[in-house]
């Protein structure tokens, strides 16, 4: 009898397969559905965002930020302008801290819903994929509502905001408040107790701390197994630390781990929210710097002044003081860092980013050796990148 | 009237009948998963979207045929009509009321199983002989699956064989006369529900077609009609089971007079199809392995007592 010979198989998942979040390639090799080897490969959605930076002035960039982690625009937002304006050495008014705040903590929930949707689609549960992008629709529409847009909002400007937020807003996050406990109770009723899904997550795809710290993972991934580390803790920006909020963190750095951690944080963003909406002081959401900002639409039928200010930022935009700067800030998918560098001109001379996804996404390559294949799509999930983040 | 003719007639009936039910199962099912999912399925083609299976037959019929370089032709040909054979032969065998079956041998049921059976061959064959990784996972989960699930509802179909004394679909339905075996054999009907959602493929059971992990699993590589006769063979597939299913433990097609026996049968046909498509929209998918254990670990032991436990008490009444 002929001796049976064993080999394994390489399969290419992706960039077009049904769970590669966007257009990741992973090139794996398989012995019948245990993965012998696992090498992701990124690059696939890469357009040069951050070389769009330096061709754009200091405020139209803000535009750029968006348009990598497309899931949370408002986190990027944020973390651009508070380096711009860390460069500039302005402050913004409370008023406009609390706004962005507020829009953060949205963007998470928002980014956060989308995860577990995807999340359950990847196992198989089809309809709370619906339920959670019908829960994302009242945070679109929040943003809709202030910025006009809802995909890539650029909100934020360095100096400030936009607009002010519009006078409907307030009820829409109370109502949005009131909901959100019943929709996590649902998501939770319909997986927690769930023999199958359980099975699926529990003890799979265990990233330890030790490993986590050594590849760079931030973020919730980070959280799950076991390291409290929080940007927003660590160091606070946008006065965050007048909130009260808690770090969720679990040990055992499963795929159950970072769901449990994912879905505690929404919580968490929600408290936040609702102190962010009950202590909104009044008055300015701009700084007053009209080196920076834009004056007000009344002054430029009066003031010379003002009509040259604003003639000379929407022309040409403003000078930032040479010097370059790193401002953390916590995404929804981790720390989320910039690096801005100035050479004293009007545009930025060089803005590298530190995606939290592509730290996660390196990662891959450990936690899919000696899984199933079924394993490989849950962890993926887990750890909820975002391609356009990781390739820019 | 010749008595072949006859039964030819009946079995292109039986055959159109089975068509537009897996027509309407479909639509059915799309609605019922849009409202699962806040959402409302089909509204475009006809009123409520009643016409929409028509639409897809012209699309699928319009589809381009493609065939993947280096397969093997033939059994890449076959494999599609072999699931789609097998599905509809199985319906041949079963009585849809008293003396209403296209033929009802006195051994309809061991008929039943062994086309049920033949089912996974269009499934490995398709999957094997397309060239393609992905379509040979999902052919291999299909076959180790649909064996083990098998030999499962054997089991508990057995059961209700002991019980009946018979194993022919009519006398089954009969020896319900006076109760339904739901609830003596409740065990033997919650693994038959279990493994005839396996045997159909359908989720939570879905692994050889896990779209997430495996794209399509077998079908893969199947477009336009090819792909549209594997559809229709599990959705065939569902109903014909869940029609046995009706018969073997829900009385068939008894129920109180004014209304009747086909509308019972087709009511209760119904419940247990509503019921897998409430499961599809509900749960995640089960792992691979855990399937396996499942099936091995848990279905068959317990069906095997179950089996021996209804022998003996029918042993015992004498």
């Amino acid at each position: 009898m002929a001796e049976t010979s064993t080999e394994t198989m390489v399969l290419n998942m992706g960039p077009q397969h049904p769970s590669t979040h966007g257009v990741l390639r992973l090139i794996v090799e398989v012995d019948g559905e245990t993965i012998v080897r696992c090498q992701p490969d990124i690059g696939f959605l890469h357009t040069g965002i951050e070389k769009q930076f330096e061709t754009h002035t200091w405020q139209q960039a803000v535009t750029d930020s968006d348009r990598m982690d497309y899931l949370s625009p408002l986190t990027n937002n944020l973390g651009y302008v508070l380096a711009v304006e860390r460069l500039l050495e302005i402050q913004v008014p409370p008023r406009c801290e609390a706004i962005r705040v507020l829009f953060c903590e949205l963007s998470r929930v928002s980014s956060h819903l989308v995860w577990l949707g995807t999340s359950a689609l990847e196992l198989g549960a089809q309809s709370i994929f619906f339920y959670c992008f019908q829960a994302r629709e009242a945070i679109l529409d929040m943003f809709e509502a202030t910025a006009g847009v809802r995909m890539n909002p650029s909100y934020m400007r360095v100096g400030g905001l936009m607009y002010d937020i519009p006078p409907q807003l307030p009820g829409m996050v109370a109502r949005f408040l009131e909901e959100l406990p019943r929709w996590l109770a649902d998501f939770r009723a319909l997986l927690d107790g769930n023999p199958i899904f359980r099975e699926r997550v529990v003890g799979v795809g265990v990233l330890g701390r030790e490993q986590a710290l050594a590849y760079g993972v931030t973020g919730p991934s980070l959280r799950a197994a076991g390291v409290a580390w929080d940007v927003r803790k660590a160091y606070p920006y946008s006065g965050y630390e007048r909130y009260e909020f808690g770090v969720p963190t679990r040990t055992d750095g499963d795929v159950w781990a970072r769901y449990e951690v994912r879905m505690a944080e929404m919580e968490e963003s929600g408290k936040i929210i609702r102190q962010a909406m009950a202590g909104m002081p009044d008055g300015a959401w701009k700084t007053d710097d009209r080196k920076v900002a834009l004056p007000p639409r009344e002054e430029l039928h009066r003031s010379m002044e003002a009509l040259i200010h604003h003639f000379k930022l929407v022309a040409q935009g403003f000078n930032v003081p040479a010097g370059a700067v790193y401002q953390p800030v916590e995404g929804p998918r981790g720390e989320i860092g910039f690096y801005v560098v100035s050479d004293g001109g009007a545009h930025p001379y060089r803005v590298r980013v530190r995606p939290p996804s592509f730290y996660n996404t390196a990662v891959l390559t450990r936690l899919l050796e000696g899984r199933l294949l079924a394993d490989a799509v849950a962890i993926i999930a887990s750890l909820d990148m975002v391609m356009g983040e990781v390739d820019r | 009237m010749n008595p072949l003719l006859a039964a030819l007639l009946r079995g292109l009936l039986a055959i159109l009948c089975l068509l537009t039910a897996f027509a309407y199962t479909m639509v059915l099912e799309r609605k019922v998963l849009g409202y699962f999912q806040l959402r409302w399925g089909p509204t475009k083609v006809g009123p409520w979207g009643m016409l929409q299976p028509l639409a897809d037959a012209v699309k699928m019929v319009l589809k381009e045929d493609i065939r993947p370089a280096g397969i093997d032709r033939f059994i890449y040909a076959l494999a599609p009509g072999i699931s789609l054979f097998a599905a509809l032969a199985i319906f041949a065998a079963v009585p849809i009321g008293p003396n209403a079956a296209v033929t009802d041998p006195p051994g309809g049921l061991l008929y039943v199983l062994a086309l049920a059976a033949l089912g996974v061959y269009g499934v490995s064959l398709g999957g094997w002989s397309s060239q393609s990784k992905y379509a040979l996972l999902g052919s291999l989960r299909a076959t180790a699956q649909m064996i083990s699930y098998e030999l499962a509802m054997g089991m508990a179909v057995l059961a209700v064989v002991v019980a009946a004394g018979t194993v022919s679909l009519t006398g089954v339905v009969q020896a319900q006369a006076s109760i339904w075996f739901v609830l003596p054999e409740i065990v033997a009907f919650v693994i038959f529900l279990i493994c005839a959602t396996a045997e159909g493929n359908r989720a939570p059971f879905d692994l050889a077609e896990a779209e997430s992990e495996l794209v399509a699993g077998y079908h893969t590589e199947f477009t336009g009609l090819r792909f549209a006769m594997f559809v229709m063979a599990e959705y065939i597939d569902m109903i014909v089971l869940a029609v046995v299913g009706a018969l073997l433990f829900l009385g068939g097609w008894r129920g109180p007079a004014p209304v009747p026996g086909f509308i019972w049968l087709l009511l209760k046909t119904g419940v247990l199809i509503f019921l897998q498509m409430w499961v599809r929209a509900t749960f995640p998918r089960l792992r691979y392995d855990k399937l396996m254990d499942f099936g091995w670990k848990w279905l068959l032991p317990f069906a095997f007592l179950n089996l021996a436990g209804t022998a003996i008490i029918v042993a015992l009444r004498g």
